[in-house]
Formats: C-alpha cells, structure tokens, sequence
C-alpha cells in the first residue's frame, strides 16, 4: 500500500491532518504529507476518506504491490 | 441539445418566516426538481444555479474551468454594467476569493502554514480562556442577555484580533463596518463605503506593521513576499471573515440546539460526539450565500451545454440537504457522519480559517450549555435580511435560572 500526496496540488487546507492525523500531517507551508509509512496500512481506511475529502484530489491511496 | 430544466428569476433568497435554519423554500423547491436551474440574472445574463450536491462538488473542484474571477461574472440580483460599464472592476489586490491560478496559489501558500490544524489546536487553551471570560460577563450581567453581542460575536472577534495583531479596543469600529458589508441590511452605498473605509483601516495598519513589526500573523507578513497592497488586502480578508462567520454559527447554532434539547444534551455531555455535531451543524446551517463561478469555456455540466463567460452560483445551502448524499437531510442529527459537506466550499478556494473556526466552536458551544444548562429563549431571536451574504442572527435574547 502507497499513500501519496501531490504537493503542487495541495491547497493547504488541512482536511486529511483533520480526518487521519496518524497518517497525514501539514508540514511548515501547511501542505499535506504522509511522512511515515508504517503507519498507512494500520490506517487504510481513515486514509482512503481523507484522500476522499481533499478538496483539491491531491491524495492517492493505491492498494496492492 | 441541452435537456429541459427550470428557469428562474435571479436568486431566491427569501426565507420563510420563522425558518431560519432552511433555504429559501423557492431554492430548495428548485433543487428537489434539478440539481441544476437556468437563471436569469437581473441584468439579463442567462446564468445558472447548482443546487445538487454531486454538480455542486464538481463545479468547486474544477477551477481550471470555472473561474473565480469576479471581473468576468454577473451578480443574479445587481445590475454592476450599469454602474460600471462593461469593465467590471477586478477583486482588490490581497482578495483570494477574486484570484485564479497561479496568483491565487502564490498567495494563499504565503498563508496556509499559518492555519494549520496544528497551529489551530494550539489555540484551543486561549480559547477556552476567552470563552470563560465572556461566560462570566454574561453571568455577572444576570438574564436576560443578549447572546449574539455577548458571546457569538466577542470570542471569535478577540481571537481574530489576537491572532492577526489587531487592536481588540478598536473593535466597535471595524465590526460596524464588517456588518455592513456582509449583513445585508445596509443600503449599497453603506456597503461600499464601509468596505472602502475597511481597506483604509488596514492599510495604515499594515503600513505601521511594515514599519514597527509585533509579534503577530500581519507583522510576520512583512517578510513574504507580498506587496503593501497585497498585506492590507490580506488583512482585510482575515478580519472580515474571522468576525462574522464563526459568530453566525455559533448564535445560529445556539438556536437551533435550544430548540431541539435532545441534541443539545448531545453536545453538552459527550465530549467525543463534540467534532462531529460541530461539522453537522455546519451542514445543517450552511451560512455561506451561493458561491459564484464563471466558465472559462464550454462546459457540459449535468446534461447542459453551458457557454464560455457564464456565471454560475454554486448553492451550498441545497447542496448540503441533497438526499442523494445526506440521508433524512432536513434534520438536525449531531451523531450522523456529516464530513464531506460543502458549508466550508471545496476545491483550491476551501475556507482557509476552516481550521480555527472549528476549534472556536468544538470549544464555546459545550462550553455555553455546561455553564447554563437551562439555558433558554427568552424573546425573539432577529434573523439578518435575505440578501446577507453571511446567514446569521443580529440578536436573540437568551436567559437561565428562575
Ligand atoms: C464557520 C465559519 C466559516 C465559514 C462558514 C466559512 C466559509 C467559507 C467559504 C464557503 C469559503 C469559500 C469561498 C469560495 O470558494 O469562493 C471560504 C473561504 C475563505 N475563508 Fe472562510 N469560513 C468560515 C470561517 C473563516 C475564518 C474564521 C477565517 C479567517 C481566519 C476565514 C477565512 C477565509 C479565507 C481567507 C477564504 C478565502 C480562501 C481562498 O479563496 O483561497 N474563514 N470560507
Ligand atoms: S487535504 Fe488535500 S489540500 Fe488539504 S492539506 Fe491535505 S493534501 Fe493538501
């Protein structure tokens, strides 16, 4: 599994820090990051709603090898 | 070919009496028949509403085709051709709800470090701190009080100036003038130069920051990369909307959990059902007026082939009580699963203070109803007119005790 965040898109708003803090945080600038990977497969389904929730779709969860 | 929708005049935005939590009936009449409606605007434009929940995403979260510039729109309600010629004026420098891409980016990343969820919760003691403060003037004052100027408006007003570097004594003046722009009793003269007179004041704030910084947002502004014109804008962006939004939910809020006890009860005394009532009262009350677009092409928008140049305005009120994504959506239910709703707007644009104003109200709705758990109505709760751009109340008499 692979949490990704597209930084050029991210408009900062803060929605997946809110909706899965133990996967996502917002770094000094306030875009989004998924800094630690050990914590997405524990975490799966919170992460899938925060990347559903991105305002701006800047979140890819991809399943599988 | 386009399919057959309904056309309406304009934007209705006339409330029913004694609704003050629902849409416009009209508008929510409209969206049960289409989640989208032709409109013709009062200058003549042919515009369109979206009221569905799923077009109203689609539409914010594409701003690569419907722009937000407001040179290019038409107002449903106001003729500006006939004020302005057909150069409508661009959005003031510093207005982010005016800019597309790339400025829009370049601006609002000098920002978004700034109101992080982290930096927000940092806020949460001070907040609890200043909500105590106004929780004891009220008690200390003795019912009845009134609620919209004792507490919804003082805690978000403090917090806003204290954030921003914002001299909190100067407050009486720049609120009178914030509810003229966003209330919607003042006549449009009012609005304008109150606006004007908005921008003055921040702009000589901005220039003193400039040149004596504090330790504050605005001063630490001055080291971006932003113009003067830019900061005061910012300034004036900042304080506007951190004055007048969260104090609507939080007095419109209070209202309608006096009148539903069992939901008030709910966000009194379970602390963790707390965030997500928050979130649903967001829903349920979407005070936000109809955002505006403008497409920058042809689009093909729910069966509609819709010009280049056409304004369309994105009602989140309706959206939010779409039932194709909110089940029973016209009640007020604090336990439902209400993330995802679009009181808030979606897309590049999303509420910036998003962040803060829930902690503002994850901390002063529990906090009222602990400190008067019989609280009560005591009068009539006065509702802004119509046309507000913010929904809101302008008073509502409350009282406890015997
Ligand atoms: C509950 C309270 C609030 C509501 C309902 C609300 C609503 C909104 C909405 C709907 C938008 C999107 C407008 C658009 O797409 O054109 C927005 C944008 C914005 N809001 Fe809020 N807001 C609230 C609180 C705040 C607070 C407390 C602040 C400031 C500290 C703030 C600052 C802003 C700014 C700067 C923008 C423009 C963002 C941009 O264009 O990139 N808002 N807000
Ligand atoms: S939710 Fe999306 S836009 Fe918001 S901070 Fe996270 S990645 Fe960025």
């Amino acid at each position: 599994m692979r949490v990704t965040v597209d930084r050029d898109r991210c408009a900062g708003s803060g929605m997946c820090a809110l909706t899965a803090p133990e996967v996502f945080e917002q770094d000094g600038e306030g875009l989004g990051t998924a800094p630690d990977p050990s914590s997405w497969a524990e975490h799966a389904e919170a992460a899938a709603e925060a990347a559903g929730l991105c305002p701006v779709g800047a979140i890819t969860v991809s399943t599988g090898h | 070919m386009s399919e057959t929708i309904p056309t309406v005049a304009g934007m209705p935005a006339e409330r029913a009496p004694g609704c003050p939590f629902s849409p416009p009936p009209e508008l929510s009449r409209l969206a049960e028949e289409s989640p989208i409606v032709r409109s013709v605007f009062t200058d003549g434009h042919e515009g369109y509403l979206v009221t569905g929940y799923a077009l109203a995403r689609e539409v914010l979260a594409d701003n690569r085709r419907f722009s937000s510039r407001q040179e290019l729109m038409h107002h449903p309600t106001i003729d500006f051709r006939e004020q302005f010629g057909d150069e409508i004026p661009p959005g003031l420098a510093g207005d982010l709800t005016a800019l597309d891409e790339p400025e829009h980016g370049r601006l609002r990343r000098m920002l978004t470090g700034r109101f992080t969820v982290r930096r927000m919760r940092m806020l949460t003691e001070r907040i609890e701190e200043v909500t105590a403060v106004h929780l004891d003037l009220m008690a200390e004052q003795g019912p009845p009080v009134d609620l919209v100027t004792a507490f919804a408006q003082p805690i978000p007003t403090m917090l806003i100036c204290e954030l921003l570097g914002v001299p909190y004594d100067e407050r009486d003046m720049f609120r009178g003038h914030v509810e003229n722009v966003f209330g919607g009793d003042a006549s449009m003269e009012e609005r304008m130069a109150s606006f004007s007179a908005l921008g003055e004041y921040n702009a000589a704030l901005v220039a003193a920051k400039r040149a004596n910084p504090t330790d504050d947002l605005l001063s630490d502004l001055t080291d971006s990369e932003m113009t003067p014109e830019e900061h005061g804008g910012i300034a004036t962006l900042l304080l506007a909307a951190g004055l007048d939004t969260t104090a609507s939910m939080l007095a419109l809020g209070v209202l309608a959990l006096l009148e539903r006890p069992e939901q008030a009860a709910i966000m009194r005394d379970d602390p963790e059902a707390v965030p997500g009532a928050v979130e649903e009262l967001m829903r349920y009350l979407s005070i936000a007026s109809p955002i505006p677009r403008v497409t920058l092409e042809e689009v093909e928008l729910g069966g509609q082939v819709i010009p280049a140049g056409t304004t369309l305005m994105v009602a989140v009120n309706v959206a939010n009580r779409d039932d194709a994504r909110f089940a029973d959506p016209g009640a007020l239910d604090l336990r439902r699963h209400a993330a995802g709703h679009l009181a808030f707007g979606h897309g590049v644009h999303q509420c910036l203070g998003q962040q803060l104003a829930r902690v503002e109200m994850r901390v002063a709705f529990p906090a009222l109803l602990r400190r008067f758990p019989d609280l009560r109505l005591a009068g009539e709760a006065v509702t802004r007119a119509s046309d507000a751009s913010i929904h809101g109340l302008t008073s509502m008499p409350v009282a406890w005790g015997e």
